[in-house]
């Protein structure tokens, strides 16, 4: 199992902050893990329908989405950042 | 680096809002004599002409600290601070209310501007915080998009 958390309208999109599930063996980057989880539902879909934007962090450290994910504890998907 | 004990590094996200003086005496308490310059940043919520009631901050727990960390930790030797804090705020911000506080001390006043200047640059494209925005007729306004212009401000010290 693999922890999947959302932040800001990406977590408002999905309609939760964070979810547990089985990743395919074939899911093996981010941008795999996006395409993937797209096709679990509209709600999915609609989030993360520009894949592009969507920034990903793996065990809390930014990645780029043709890295690696394997053994990932924890895997967040949010928007671009806008602190400060 | 000045003498052996290694430039403070303080990082918090909190709900509470923050006293840059108390701050700025924390951080220098132990520094006093080597530093010749601080600068302080405080970045405060706007009320964009009216419109708007609050800014409501929200963070990824645990990642936010340690990206500001990462940040503060490479500024340190980048620009050879004696310390640096970084404060941010998260939840409902008022209109003036403060969301933001870096502190930069160094020998001299080049590093000590840099420093807090590329710590802001860095934390506002890399530390996950979003801003929504809450309108002055009660409305939820929406998320606010990340600017081009951080981006830029950001390659400049690449």
């Amino acid at each position: 199992m693999t922890r999947l958390v959302y932040f800001a309208w990406v977590r408002e999109r999905i309609g939760k902050g964070e979810e547990d599930i089985d990743l395919p063996a074939s899911v093996k980057t981010g941008a795999d893990l996006l395409r993937h989880l797209k096709t679990l539902g509209e709600d999915y879909a609609h989030a993360l329908e520009h894949e592009t934007v969507i920034r990903i962090a793996v065990n809390q450290e930014h990645v780029e989405h043709d890295e690696p994910i394997a053994g990932a504890r924890e895997i967040a998907l949010f928007p671009p950042m806008t602190g400060g | 680096m000045a003498g052996d004990i290694p430039a403070p590094v303080v990082v918090r996200v909190q709900t509470d809002d923050f006293d840059s003086a108390a701050e700025t005496a924390r951080l220098t308490g132990g520094h006093a004599a080597a530093a010749g310059a601080i600068v302080t940043f405080t970045g405060l919520c706007r009320d964009e002409g009216g419109r708007l009631s609050a800014l409501e901050l929200e963070h990824y727990p645990g990642m936010a600290e340690a990206e500001i960390e990462r940040i503060c930790r490479t500024a340190v030797k980048r620009f050879s601070l004696l310390g640096i804090s970084a404060i941010h705020r998260v939840g409902k911000i008022a209109p003036g209310g403060n969301i933001v506080l870096v502190i930069a001390a160094a020998p001299h006043r080049h590093a000590a501007f840099d420093g807090a200047s590329f710590v802001m640059d860095y934390l506002k494209t890399s530390a996950p915080f979003w801003k929504k925005e809450h309108f002055a007729d009660g409305s939820e306004g929406g998320w606010v998009d990340a600017k081009e212009s951080d981006d830029r401000a950001r390659g400049k010290w690449a």
